[in-house]
């Protein structure tokens, strides 16, 4: 079994493999030929990925580094000590993420053949969407921070791609696609920003990018006795192993020794840090790297942008995986994140604030793919608090159930857009007005979908309550376990952030059922309120076959880390398998036991939100619903709803202060600065006018003067002279003749006149 | 056949009159037919000459000399005779005192 580690890197070369075929031949296969090549190398990568977690399994969960045959040597400078080598890395939290990032890409190539049919570009999008996931892999399977930096922007680089993949849409939707695709890339910029220099700051005070070296394992200091609390793990924790590894170390590893060691400086040049206060700052960064990549405070505004994009892609890029990059980097960081407080206490906030307001903006949006892309932000919010609070386990928890059914949500979304436009298309055929105000993602046109398209209704119903929280699906046990520890945090360990993000996230879990219901009601119940609603069908099979495999695993994927003490399923499915499996490579997850209260309370709360939202979304405001929302005309609710609406003015906010701003003192730079200065000045008066002094000089007396009198004066004596002894040359053959003759006769004398003068005695 | 009656001397002094005779003719003449058969009598001169010597010392050498020049004669006749038709035919003529297009 150990030999499937060889095959990790076969996980990026099979997609890479898939998206040159489709690249180069993709014109001439066809749709179906094109499919088949993407599904199958996304497909291949999920059983290679599944190999690799036996492989896990059979080895006893050892963190394996796999070299990249002839080209492990990536970045060598022995001169200088730089050693960065392109390795991948197996261990529990990579495989992880590849079982994840390939299972759900797998089921969204399979469902974007179907939806993408049609498509004048389709090659070029599974080719992008083979692209998008090499460099997920990467991201997820490099074992050093530069390798994951590789991955992090080709994904970025990929939602460009994607987000305005349809830049050439009529009517100006183009010009708003790919508006949204620049966007998504600008804002990017400022959180990658913030990681390269964190990453750079981490090869600086450690000499290495490596998170380990080979043969390295993850160890806490002995002094992290909390992490071992819960004695459950205690036999498979590599606690007791050496923590001071001899020869040089993987950062998180020499970090744990540093902490424990203490004292240690880290030298900047002009100034020097304690390690500590290094981490930190670190941190910090790596923080406003992930507020960029997953959507976070201040960076979130990119992402309900980017719902530009075909639905496919914000299924698996927008919400499914890339999105969760920044959750991944900081729970693979969880080392630096569990030695700063501080880091932790902005994480938490910035975690748990965006939950609530991301799912308070929820509230107020009419598309239906805005309102999953705010939710999406807002289940973020969730797993970057846990990160905050420390439960990283819990944090990867929440990625993977919310992969699954935020997938499915996406998908069923799509579902519904292709519906409402199969019967726009229908109703335009038949002889109705074309209105061209209508727009297929406008939840107010849709209505009494439940009947239209039964499956689509019931798989959306599911992934529905997965996000609301409801048990046994799967957010359930997620979201609870993310509650539960930051309350533990609060009270265990008396930290302030735990409270905040307990008391933030619960009311974040509040808005979530309601708005989720409120979504439910717009598409699904009621009447249809509009012909292309009336009109509506069922997707093809292709489409609705994935979101039930989805469905299904909304609905069991959370039996995989059952809390400890839950009855029944407890004993089935085993306790925190989920978290002991990833405490071979997460040095600090640790599982939570079940709390009945806590639990009860959340589902309640949940089913309380939905209560509220089914009685204001009733079937009589349903029938009457225009334009407005119901919130929108009872006067208590107007105002926060014009709030939700309007995206909390975040956007408007950073128009308002930020871009015009900006724009204004670039219009000033551009008129003083380059036009006045630069153009007028610089250029006109000081370039140009010495310029044409030195030309001038340089043609008038240099050229004209020197060089082409002295030319024309050579010229003018070669003609004197030619002038003088042209005349020998008669033209008459004769007196060449004689020329010859006399000239011969010249010859002959020189050579016999020695002999002449030998002859005369001379 | 005996060959040592007649001296070398005589072969030479006539090889030299015929020579002088061609020279002239080159030098004096305006026809270019005249001139070219000059021409040729200078060439046989010198034949005369190498045929002689070659003899005289017994070596083989100037025969074969004496054909060498035979064969570039027939290709000057060849080349020398076009010339004169394609002279005459611009020129209408085949004075070479006619001829006087690179008089400087």
């Amino acid at each position: 079994m150990e030999n499937f580690f060889d095959l990790v890197p076969l996980v990026v070369f099979v997609p890479l493999v898939g998206l040159l075929i489709n690249l180069f031949t993709g014109k001439h296969l066809g749709e179906r030929g094109v499919g088949i090549v993407a599904v199958g190398a996304s497909g291949i990568a999920f059983l290679i990925s599944l190999l690799l977690w036996l492989a896990q399994v059979d080895t006893g969960y050892k963190p394996v580094v796999v070299d990249l045959p002839l080209f492990s040597d990536w970045i060598s400078i022995p001169a200088d000590g730089v050693e960065i080598p392109w390795q991948f890395r197996v261990d529990t939290l990579s495989v992880t993420m590849m079982l994840v990032v390939t299972f759900v890409g797998t089921i969204i190539h399979l469902y974007a053949v179907g939806y993408m049919h049609g498509d004048e570009r389709f090659p070029r999008f599974f080719v992008y969407m083979n692209l998008f996931l090499v460099f997920m892999l990467i991201l997820v399977t490099g074992n050093n921070f530069l390798m994951m930096f590789v991955g992090w922007e080709g994904v970025g680089l990929c939602s460009y791609l994607l987000i305005g993949f349809w830049f050439d849409k009529p009517g100006g939707v183009g010009w708003k696609n790919s508006d949204a695709a620049r966007k998504a890339f600008i804002v990017n910029r400022v959180g990658d920003f913030g990681l390269v220099l964190g990453v750079l700051i981490t090869f600086w005070t450690f000499g290495t990018l490596d998170f380990y070296k080979p043969d390295e394992l993850p160890v806490a200091a002995p002094h992290a006795a909390e992490a071992a609390e819960e004695p459950v793990f205690a036999p498979e924790i590599p606690h007791e192993a050496e923590p001071h590894i001899e020869g040089p170390m993987g950062v998180f590893n020499q970090a744990e020794v540093w902490l424990e060691e203490g004292g240690h400086d880290v030298n900047f040049g002009m100034f020097s840090l304690s390690f500590e206060s290094t981490i930190t700052v670190i941190t910090l960064l790596f923080l406003l790297g992930a507020t960029g990549k997953s959507a976070q405070i201040p960076l979130f505004v990119w992402l309900p942008d980017a719902m530009a994009g075909p639905t496919p892609v914000s299924a698996l890029i927008h919400a499914a995986t890339m999105v969760t990059a920044g959750v991944y980097m900081m729970v693979r960081s969880n080392v630096f994140y569990h030695a700063s407080d501080a880091a932790s206490f902005v994480v938490a906030l910035i975690g748990a604030t965006t939950a609530i307001v991301a799912g308070f903006i929820a509230v107020g949006q009419w598309d239906i793919k805005r309102v999953l892309a705010y939710s999406t932000i807002s289940q973020l919010g969730f797993m970057v608090a846990a990160v905050g609070v420390g439960a990283y386990a819990a944090a990867m928890f929440h990625l993977v159930t919310h992969a699954f059914f935020k997938a499915l949500l996406f998908l069923g979304s799509g579902s519904v857009i292709h519906g409402m436009e199969h019967g726009h298309h229908h109703m335009a055929h038949g002889g109705h007005d074309h209105d061209d105000e209508f727009d297929p993602q406008d939840m107010r046109y849709m209505g009494g979908l439940r009947h239209k398209m039964p499956r689509t209704y019931w798989t959306y119903l599911f992934g529905t309550l997965a996000l609301a929280g409801i048990i046994p699906f799967a957010g359930f046990w997620s979201k609870d376990e993310i509650l539960l520890d930051a309350l533990k945090a609060g009270v265990d360990d008396a930290r302030l952030e735990g409270y905040l993000a307990f008391v933030l996230l619960v009311m974040a879990a509040a808005f979530t059922a309601f708005y989720m219901w409120r979504q439910m009601a717009l598409v699904f119940y009621g009447k249809p309120r509009h012909a292309a609603a009336e009109h509506a069908e069922e997707s093809s099979n292709l489409m609705v076959y994935p979101l039930i495999v989805l469905a299904f695993f909304s609905l069991v994927i959370g039996v995989i880390n059952v809390p400890s003490g839950f009855p029944i399923l407890g004993a089935i499915f085993g306790e925190h398998e989920f978290t002991s499996w990833l405490e071979h490579a997460v040095t600090y997850a640790h599982a939570a036991s079940f709390n009945v209260l806590l639990a009860s309370f959340a589902v309640v709360l949940a089913l309380v939100a939905i209560y509220v939202a089914r009685a204001i979304y009733n079937d009589r405001a349903l029938e009457t619903l225009g334009q407005q929302d119901p919130l929108e005309l009872d006067e208590r609710t107007e105002g926060l709803f014009a709030v939700a609406k309007a995206k909390l003015y975040w956007d408007d906010a950073y128009f308002r202060y930020l871009i015009f701003p900006y724009r204004r003192a670039a219009y000033w730079l551009a008129e003083q600065l380059d036009w006045r200065f630069w153009h007028d000045y610089v250029h006109k008066t000081v370039v140009q006018k010495n310029f044409h002094i030195a030309t001038e000089f340089l043609t008038q007396p240099v050229d004209k003067g020197i060089i082409d009198r002295g030319f024309n004066s050579l010229g003018r004596l070669m003609q004197i002279i030619a002038q003088r002894i042209r005349v020998i040359q008669t033209g008459y053959v004769r007196t060449y003749a004689w020329t010859v003759l006399l000239g011969t006769l010249l010859v002959v004398f020189i050579i016999l006149f020695p002999v002449i003068r030998g002859m005369l005695g001379l | 056949m005996e060959a040592s009656e007649v001296s070398i001397e005589l072969y030479v002094l006539l090889s030299a009159i015929l020579f002088i005779m061609g020279t002239m003719g080159v030098l004096l003449r305006r026809n270019a037919i005249l001139i070219f058969m000059s021409v040729e009598l200078m060439l046989n001169a010198a034949n005369l000459a190498l045929a002689a010597f070659a003899r005289q010392w017994g070596n083989g050498d100037g025969h074969v000399m004496v054909f060498f020049v035979m064969t570039v004669a027939a290709a000057e006749v060849a080349v020398g005779l076009a010339l004169i038709v394609a002279i005459f035919r611009t020129k209408k003529s085949i004075d070479i005192d006619d001829l006087h297009l690179f008089r400087g």
